[in-house]
């Protein structure tokens, strides 16, 4: 019985495309709507935690001054090594130092130049800002020492300077700085703030300091809090060195900042997966319209097709037949527009992955609940109708004009 | 009762007793029947006729099981019926009886051959054996090779002939046609009263024809007359026009 149901409901939507068209674009809509949405939200949510992961263990960011963000210091008095020094002895929770100073400056290699971002560090930098050598050596604590000219570039530096040859080797000039390339960072991508963390030459923080800066400021120390510490205990420890370090007296607010960029970076990945929610509920409700449509159809479909049912029940159709064959006209029309709809997001995901540079993440359980979803509204929103057309009197369906 | 002559060549098929039926309520009730006694054997051919508005619509309805008596009671072979639930009726339809309306009542933009398997579809039958029964009854009709049209694509006589072989294909006991011909113009008509008389002396099908042209009528074996609900007069005669 179910069979025949499923032939003479496929019958009549074969009858009239047009119109069962229509009536699934609701649900193609919302059903897309909703994976579509889901889809890029989790990809957004992807990136976003794939940035945090690479950030490197425990990081905190230590600046001077006062800062509403990871933004330009106030001018307050820079550290010196000496702080970054003290750091290393006094908080035994810290990993690792690196003392950073940096500036924007050309590099020049050949007849390329290319304006990018020179930071003089510690060899210990690598370690706290989580960064891999894909090529050459990284410069050692002797290098430091000593300030050699020696650098190790990023990816889009290599890219810019050096196009299909080897870097390894070569020199390159930094201002009055000449240096050798002794490394290659294994590329990392954008940062969760939108910079390209690859944009990026590394020098010994001494050869930085006589060579490039010609002062002995350090704009920032990066430290990494032991596995199993506490970042929060890291930071008290940190500020209270650094308070005494710099003559704060208790009235005396602090005139450094200790940022930790996985806090920032958590939050923002809460915000991406609440406005992910966000619209997945909106394209929910889209949903909900498309399965209101297919039930304004059918019961439209049954006060237009009165006479038809009457015909139907006068030869010989039981009236759960009628309602069997109106619930799966209903149930094919929106689970077919469930079917098209999963198509149509997927593929329209795809591209806008690509074109938006975000991963693509199938959700699949969200795939399959839209998809039984539009299956339940098929059956819930063809049901009234249905019953509506097998309750008809045959007498009074025959009248009908 | 009216049909005694007639039910003493062999046992009822249909047998009213009492029946009225009354549309509607209090002041407003209309009494569409007032009391019908009749009896129909198998195998016999009988037109119904009277005036507008004298019941016959309502009278064919309950014996098609289309619709119940306010009171009285229809037997259908010795089984009384009247009483019977929609499920029931629905059954004794798809078995038995088969309808042919006035304004044909095919399913447009539906093959021929789809609209004569539809009953066969209801009854549950397989494909193979639907298809060939569907094909045999529009071959009975004399449509063989039109198959495949739509009703939009049929004469108003095509159309009626694929209606009979949609009643037809069931092979029901008895054959109900209210106004067969009332859309059809006299040639056409002549052609539908032709196979009517055919399927009733070919195939022993009882067959009950409304109709309002004593042309049509003098196919018939018996003719009964209503006026206001009532049988009026109820002659046997020699049909075959
Ligand atoms: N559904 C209904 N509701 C109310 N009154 C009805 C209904 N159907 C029929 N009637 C009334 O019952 C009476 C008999 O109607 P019926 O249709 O049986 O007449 P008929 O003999 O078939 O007429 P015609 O030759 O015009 O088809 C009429 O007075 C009609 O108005
Ligand atoms: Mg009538």
């Amino acid at each position: 019985m179910l069979w025949n149901a499923v032939l003479l409901a496929l019958r009549e939507l074969r009858r009239n495309t047009m119109r069962s068209f229509l009536t699934m674009l609701g649900i193609i809509i919302g059903v897309a709507a909703v994976i579509i949405l889901v889809t890029l939200g989790g990809g957004a949510t992807r990136q976003v935690t794939e940035q945090i992961a690479s950030l490197g263990s425990n990081l905190l960011m230590i600046r001077p001054g006062k800062h509403m963000g990871p933004a330009q210091s106030t001018g307050a008095a820079p550290f010196k090594l000496a702080d970054a020094e003290a750091l290393a002895r006094d908080v035994p929770a810290l990993a690792a130092v690196a003392p950073t100073a940096g500036s924007a400056m050309t590099a020049i290699f050949a007849n390329e130049n290319w304006n990018t971002a020179v930071t003089g560090s510690s060899e210990q930098y690598f370690r706290v800002s989580n960064r891999q050598l894909k090529s050459g050596r990284l410069f050692t604590a002797s290098d430091v020492r000593s300030g050699s000219a020696v650098c190790v570039i990023g990816e889009t530096v290599r890219a810019k300077l050096f196009g299909t040859r080897d870097p390894i080797g070569s020199r390159i000039r930094l201002n009055k700085l000449s240096c050798e390339v002794i490394g290659l960072l294994e590329a990392k991508g954008q940062s969760t703030m939108g910079s390209d963390q690859d944009d990026i030459v590394v020098i010994p923080l001494r050869t930085f300091h006589r060579r490039v800066a010609g002062n002995t400021d350090v704009g920032m120390i990066q430290v990494s809090v032991r596995d199993g510490e506490s970042t929060a205990k890291a930071e008290e420890a940190i500020t209270r060195v650094l308070r005494a370090r710099r003559h704060l007296s208790e009235s005396e607010e602090d005139n450094f900042d200790v940022f930790d960029l996985k806090e920032i970076a958590t939050m923002l990945s809460g915000t991406t997966r609440v406005l992910t929610s966000l619209l997945g509920a909106v394209a929910a409700v889209s949903l909900l319209v498309g399965g209101i449509g297919i039930m304004n159809i059918m019961l439209v479909s049954v006060t237009e097709r009165t006479r038809e049912i009457g015909t139907r029940l006068a030869i010989g159709a039981l009236e759960r037949e009628v309602l069997l064959q109106f619930l799966v006209e209903a149930v094919v029309l929106s689970s077919f527009g469930g079917l098209i709809g999963i198509l149509v997001a997927l593929g329209s995901s795809l591209a806008l992955a690509g074109v938006l540079g975000i991963p693509f993440v199938l959700n699949a359980p969200i795939v399959l609940i839209s998809f039984l979803f539009s299956a339940a509204v098929g059956v819930v929103f063809g049901f009234f109708p249905a019953r509506k057309a097998a309750r008809l009197d045959p007498i009074d369906a025959l009248r009908h004009e | 009762m009216n049909g005694n002559e007639s039910t003493s060549t062999g046992p009822a098929l249909i047998e009213l007793a009492g029946v009225t039926r009354v549309y509607g309520t209090g002041d407003a009730a209309v009494h569409a029947l007032g009391g019908v006694d009749l009896a129909i054997v198998q195998g016999e051919f009988v037109a119904v006729m009277g005036p507008s508005g004298s019941g016959k619509s309502t009278a064919m309805n309950i014996l098609g099981c289309l619709d119940t008596p306010t009171s009285g009671t229809y037997r259908f072979l010795g089984v009384e019926v009247g009483g019977l639930t929609h499920n029931p009726r629905a059954r004794l339809r798809r078995n038995y009886l088969g309808f042919v309306f006035q304004g044909f009542n095919l399913l447009n933009r539906t093959s021929a051959l789809e609209n004569v398997e539809l009953p066969l579809i209801y009854r549950g039958d397989s494909p193979g054996v639907r298809r060939a029964q569907a094909r045999q009854a529009l071959a009975q009709v004399g449509l063989t090779g039109w198959e495949h049209h739509t009703p939009g694509e049929l004469s108003g006589g095509q159309q009626q002939r694929v209606a009979i072989a949609r009643a037809m294909v069931t092979r029901p006991v008895v054959l109900l046609a209210d106004e067969p011909t009332g859309n059809l113009d006299s040639a056409r008509s002549a052609e539908i009263m032709h196979l009517l008389t055919a399927i009733n002396r070919d195939h022993g099908v009882t067959v009950i024809m409304v109709t309002h042209e004593p042309d049509m009528a003098a196919y018939a074996k018996r003719t009964i007359r209503f006026r206001d609900g009532l049988i009026e007069t109820d002659h046997s005669h020699t049909g075959g026009g």
